[in-house]
């Protein structure tokens, strides 16, 4: 085989140019604040892990994981079942406008998040829901659930008919056929919705910034949107608290990183 | 209750009804309602066109137009680079699998994260600068940041630098997914990298580069916010440089507390974004046929 050194040298400048961002956050967390003001790029003398102490104890950034948490359990959770149930009757009952609801729901993926703030920001005003998590789960889960019934009718329908009609030979009811046959057969499909949701909601600002402005409720892409200002030029201690930020993703995604990537195409096409 | 009632199918969707028709349903018709209101607080009375005679009377709107126009231009790049990066990882060279986890990494990290970072390392007095000073290449170094001319530009970099991944992955799970027979047919015929790739590669890309270039189309109008929220310090600075119709419907409700006007710019986006929808499923049902 040939040698072609120019695809490579090509490939490494990308993988560099990818990895370099990481890199810095990652060095920089590790260097004494004096030392970076005299050296911004280069290795550090000694590892210094003190930042990662401040960012850990003396910063609410645990409380704010703990809230992006609570609302990727809740909305991932809730959007699943009502997904579940939806895109079962959908993909294997006849029933009179099942057609127009799928096309209804599938057409909602194009809402574009950001035309629903105004309209939701002035209900959950009235309805005293700014500031609570079960009025956040409401929101993500819907922004979720159109995407969630898609895939689950593709996949449903795609199970062989004779799984159901033994069951309904049984005697079992549709929502035991659902529970013991059909979800068990779909935990691909599931898997991969509880990676693309989860990301989608532990990512996004927008409506974090907006349902979520008391301090205790804060998400952990809220709060770090305003980290920097608040640790004004202790840039090493601004990295650390990213670093912490990043970590569940990144140790995820090296983790399950087929899971991951093939979620994530399925999830562009949202 | 009996499993052939004719109820059961609409009790199994009746959650994803009430679901959809709270944060969408309801939402949508008092959008339109409220754009024709002048809002304040929770209501009020009816106006007419008012709000948008306002908001297109207003040259803050039509720069946050033009930002997210300007922004467009960087699919072109994403697409050429997303390319290039697609066919030369699917020529499998040796430890082309760890290019292709690093090269995704960009797109697994949250924008927000990756914005701190990224505006820390292009600070006037950043390491950006840095190494430009140490490689004698004055003339590249810029307020990056902090200067109005330049900070869109560094928006753009910065949402090339991760949304060119996701770009990669499509294209090569594409690339992975073709006929392998006619590209060997056009290896043993001699045909170089160059000439598979144009001819024989790129031609049987064309609906998911298609595809591509509408979602990108859809981010850069409507799914930048936390891009120049971050860069732009939650204003769209330095002055308006970087404000864009997101961050201009964010202020107006939030900031300014004028729903209606924010209502009234919410509509024109949508109406937009539904050309552009229209457009990806076209694109998508030339793809599918």
């Amino acid at each position: 085989m040939r040698l072609r050194p120019l695809p490579h040298l090509a490939l490494s400048i990308a993988s560099a140019i990818a990895l370099i961002p990481t890199v810095f956050m990652l060095v920089t967390a590790l260097k004494a604040q004096e030392e970076y003001q005299a050296d911004k790029t280069g290795w550090p003398d000694a590892f210094v892990f003190d930042h990662f102490r401040q960012i850990l104890f003396d910063t609410p950034i645990f409380l704010w994981m703990a809230n992006s948490l609570i609302l990727v359990a809740g909305s991932v959770g809730l959007s699943l079942v009502v997904a579940c149930l939806a895109a079962y009757a959908i993909a294997r009952m006849e029933f009179r406008g099942r057609d127009a609801i799928l096309t209804v729901s599938t057409a909602l993926m194009a809402v574009p998040p950001v035309v629903l703030i105004v309209p939701l920001f002035v209900l959950y005003t009235r309805l005293g829901l700014i500031s609570t998590y079960g009025g956040a789960i409401l929101i993500y889960a819907g922004l979720i659930t159109p995407f969630s019934v898609y895939l689950l009718v593709t996949f449903f329908r795609s199970l062989p008919q004779e799984l159901i009609d033994a069951a309904v030979m049984d005697g079992a009811t549709h929502l035991q056929i659902l529970m013991r046959v059909v979800l068990p057969l779909s935990l691909a499909p599931l898997l991969t919705l509880v990676i693309v949701n989860a990301l989608f909601v532990w990512n996004d600002l927008l409506m974090a910034v907006i349902f979520l402005q008391d301090d205790a409720k804060k998400t952990v892409m809220a709060g770090i949107a305003v980290f920097q200002g608040r640790y004004n030029n202790q840039i090493p201690l601004t990295m650390a608290g990213m670093a912490v930020a990043a970590a569940p993703m990144l140790i995820l995604y090296l983790t399950f990183q087929r899971h991951f990537v093939r979620g994530l195409m399925a999830g562009a096409v949202k | 209750m009996r499993r052939n009632s004719p109820l059961v199918p609409y009790l199994f969707v009746l959650p994803l009804i009430c679901l959809l028709a709270f944060v969408f349903g309801l939402s949508l018709i008092r959008l339109v309602e409220f754009s024709f209101k002048q809002v304040r607080g929770i209501d009020g009375p009816w106006i007419g066109l008012r709000n948008y005679e306002l908001v297109l009377g207003q040259p803050l709107f039509w720069e946050s137009v033009i930002h997210n126009l300007k922004l467009f231009l960087t699919i072109p790049v994403m697409v050429m680079v997303a390319l290039v990066l697609a066919l030369l990882l699917y020529e499998r060279l040796p430890g082309w699998r760890i290019h292709r986890t690093i090269l995704f990494l960009p797109y697994i990290l949250a924008i927000p994260i990756i914005a701190v970072v990224m505006k820390e390392m292009f600070q006037f007095s950043g390491p950006v600068n840095a190494v430009l000073t140490a490689l004698s290449l004055d003339f590249m170094v810029l307020d990056w940041i902090g200067s109005a001319d330049v900070a869109l530009w560094t928006v753009m970099g910065l949402i090339v630098w991760r949304e060119t991944a996701l770009g990669v992955i499509l294209f090569l799970s594409r690339l992975m997914a073709l006929d392998e027979s006619l590209i060997e047919a056009a290896r043993l015929d001699g045909a170089s990298w160059r000439q598979r790739a144009w001819h024989v590669l790129i031609p049987q890309m064309r609906g998911v580069i298609e595809f591509f270039v509408v979602i990108s189309a859809i981010t850069m109008l409507s799914a930048v916010f936390a891009y120049v929220y971050v860069i732009g310090g939650g204003r769209g600075g330095p002055g308006t440089a970087t404000m864009v119709i997101e961050l201009y419907i964010f202020n107006a409700l939030i900031r300014t507390s004028l729903p209606g006007i924010a209502a009234a710019v919410s509509v024109l986006l949508f109406a937009v974004s539904l050309l552009l929808i229209w457009a990806l499923f076209r694109v998508r049902r030339r793809e599918e046929a």
